[in-house]
């Protein structure tokens, strides 16, 4: 076997047909864009839908105040080499308006704050369909999603009432109110992602890659030390070298321990690996059904 | 690398999550932290053992019922290739599901518990494959164990399977047999020691040895145009692109294109791929056609290759359809159509026939369609759409039914004659 092309293609043909179908199918879709490898992944596979013209809808961000800098950095070098439109909606607004309440404690986080984010940036622009990065090889919850997934006015998921999905043809007709989740790389797995970003080339925001932080140790997880973390005394931050495996907000996204500096040792890393990627998100470990109870209401 | 796509189908009880827990473990599929979870949720159930079903049945529901209710997707490669499991639910009233996940699949595995045989579900998901005309069919006879690995007990499900192949007319579906005992992995990834009397493949080795894109042959090329490209940049002024997924047969620069339904002809200029220029492409890419000559065309349009007549188009087709809504569905209905990138209203001039679930035979007492049913309708379009028949190229011979009310989708539906 070939070891430089290992990527299943079939995977790339079948995201770029679901983009182009939200393109045709709806007025005013949008993608979700967290400045993660997948959303950067749906960028690049958008720009090769498309191309020769640019992306026909605009990225939005919901934009927790609790991001790594390095994945703002990245996100404003993205949108000036696509030419594609960014619209940030901020977690602290809705804070700010009383929408949203903080969360308080030491596991306090912003990510459920997020969706009350989202559906008033859905309601404000009208948009139809939101396209995410969001893989069913992630989560259980996720692996019963459908590709066009259809949320009531309040961006509701009902896994039992979902529309079946048939050979490729995908139905998006929706009533007034409602819109549709779009995740063109359902099928894809962690190490499809890798491959992929691999032999396209694709940059990557800083912190994937090893890199020397400040960090503490609690329940056998190591998390960025910063001002949003809720640390208690004995938990005393020292330097390592570490990298993350998956991009969310410095409060619920852990650091692995790792050299690996470039994607070809990340892949090899993750073939190694042990622990799952969402095993060290501390959201999807609040209980068993953690995802699906939010995605019922309205999270990605 | 390619991809390999498999639909499970069993009834409740039958294993099937078991079996795919099991596909996951022996293939060292599953993270240590997951294999802890399930574990630790095994122990707290109070089993003996780890029950690897707890790996796929993600829904509260389904942990509250202990059965699969929707498709889960779960992804496990081998150097061979990637594969995609769709895992479906056995239970009657969910067989929508079922056909859902298997539409998307090059083969299906069917469970049959030892100890029961073929019961009514085998029927039904038997005769899912063969609307589907799937290639291959895997026959899992599930639980040995339970039956003392008696070879009798597999030969006598076998026989009976096989009959209802016949009965069925599976002539062009390929069946392999396997004696199973998913729980401890029996014939699963190891060949067991004990059933002496079996010296066939795992089933691992039988989905390894798979050739999904053998026998395709020649098809007419189809083109369904999915999306215009029309760049506001000065570099690309005039350009105009037709972006789709070829659903069958290969375009090369410079072919003939004949525009359906305008009959107007060009020939093909370029082929995009991304940024890249290709010189030909092939069923399953997608890409981006530009045109020599300046036609009209929009999406819901297909291109089709001059010469390769006759060229699909028609406004009345008999079609055999699976009912996949809660509402009942008499003659006379109006739908929408999807097929292709086009979606039309047609109307169900009339309703042929529909089976009864029990003998695959025509009920001549139902008059109407109801959730789970499978008949043939003619139906009529108020524009004419580009279908060929579902026998001679699937992939342009189904259409979903969409509700213009609900705008659920609510039949899947074969082209029979056109």
């Amino acid at each position: 076997m070939n070891q430089t092309r290992i990527f299943p293609r079939a995977l790339e043909e079948e995201a770029i047909y679901i983009l182009r179908e939200v393109a045709a199918q709806f007025e005013r879709p949008a993608l979700l864009f967290s400045g993660g490898k997948d959303s950067i992944t749906l960028v690049h596979l958008a720009r090769k839908a498309f191309f020769p013209a640019s992306i026909p809808f605009p990225l939005l961000h919901v934009d927790t105040g609790h991001n790594f800098k390095e994945t703002i950095d990245f996100r404003d070098w993205l949108v000036d080499q696509t030419g594609a439109r960014l619209i940030v909606r901020y977690v602290q607004d809705s804070i700010d308006q009383g929408k949203a309440k903080e969360e308080t404690g030491k596991f306090a986080s912003r990510n459920m704050l997020q969706t009350v984010t989202l559906l008033d940036a859905i309601e404000e622009f009208k948009f139809d369909a939101c396209i995410g990065g969001a893989r069913r090889d992630e989560e259980k919850a996720r692996a019963k999603e459908r590709i066009f997934s259809v949320r009531d006015e309040f961006g509701g998921w009902d896994s039992k009432r979902q529309r079946p999905e048939l050979f490729d043809m995908l139905n998006g007709r929706i009533h007034v109110g409602e819109n549709v989740r779009v995740f063109p790389i359902s099928n894809w797995t962690e190490l499809d992602v890798w491959n992929y970003i691999r032999e396209e080339n694709l940059a990557l925001p800083s912190l994937y890659f090893s890199h020397e932080r400040n960090i503490i140790e609690r329940d056998g997880f190591y998390w960025p030390h910063s001002s949003f973390l809720q640390t208690t005394p004995d938990e005393i931050p020292f330097q390592a070298t570490v990298r993350f495996r998956t991009v969310g907000d410095m409060t619920c996204t852990a650091a692995v321990l790792s050299h690996a500096d470039n994607v070809d040792d990340i892949i090899s890393e993750i073939l190694e690996a042990t622990i799952s990627e969402r095993g060290a998100r501390m959201d999807d470990k609040r209980s068993e059904a953690a995802m699906e109870k939010r995605k019922q209401v309205g999270y990605f | 690398m390619e991809v390999l796509k498999i639909a499970t189908a069993g009834s409740v009880d039958d294993g099937k999550s078991t079996l795919i827990g099991r596909l996951l473990y022996d293939t060292r599929s599953i993270a240590q932290d997951r294999l802890e979870a399930i574990d630790s949720a095994s122990q707290r159930k109070g089993l003996g053992f780890m029950d690897l079903s707890l790996l796929t049945d993600g829904l509260i529901a389904e942990r509250e019922q202990g059965i699969t209710i929707d498709v889960a997707h779960i992804y496990f490669s081998t150097p061979t290739r990637k594969y995609i499991i769709a895992d479906t639910p056995g239970h009657v009233e969910y067989t929508r599901n079922m056909i859902t996940g298997a539409s998307n699949a090059a083969v299906s595995i069917v469970l049959v518990d030892a100890r029961n045989g073929v019961v009514e579900q085998t029927r039904r998901h038997l005769y899912i494959a063969y609307l589907l005309q799937m290639k291959e069919v895997i026959v899992s006879i599930n639980k040995m164990d339970l039956v003392d690995f008696e070879q009798e007990a597999y030969e006598r499900i076998r026989q009976e399977v096989s009959q209802l192949a016949i009965q069925l007319k599976m002539e062009k579906v390929t069946l392999h047999f396997i004696p199973m005992a998913a729980k401890d992995g029996d014939n699963v990834v190891t060949p067991s020691d004990r059933m002496p009397w079996y010296n066939g493949p795992t089933l691992l080795d039988v989905l390894e040895s798979l050739e999904p894109r053998k026998g395709k042959g020649e098809l007419p090329t189809r083109f369904p145009v999915q999306y215009v490209v029309r760049p506001q940049q000065d570099a690309y002024h005039d350009f105009r692109g037709y972006a789709g997924k070829i659903s069958s047969g290969k375009w090369s620069v410079g072919d003939e294109v004949v525009v359906l339904p305008s009959l107007k002809s060009a020939a093909i200029g370029a082929i995009y791929k991304g940024e890249t220029v290709v010189s030909s492409a092939f069923a399953g890419e997608s890409v981006t056609l530009t045109l020599t000559e300046d036609v009209d065309v929009s999406r819901g349009n297909m291109l089709v290759k001059k010469g390769e007549c006759p060229f699909p188009q028609t406004n009345q087709i008999t079609a055999r359809i699976a009912w996949l809504d809660e509402s009942s569905m008499q003659e006379g209905k109006t739908f929408l159509l999807q097929h292709g990138a086009q979606t039309i209203k047609v109307k169900v001039l009339s309703i042929q026939e529909i089976l009864d679930i029990q003998t695959f035979l025509p009920a001549p007492d139902k008059k109407s369609f109801k959730l789970n049913d499978i008949g043939t309708i003619q139906l009529k379009s108020a524009k004419p759409f580009f279908p060929d028949a579902y026998d001679v190229n699937p992939a342009n011979g189904a259409f979903i039914l969409i509700d213009e009310y609900s705008n659920n989708t609510v039949a899947v539906g074969f082209v029979g004659k056109v």
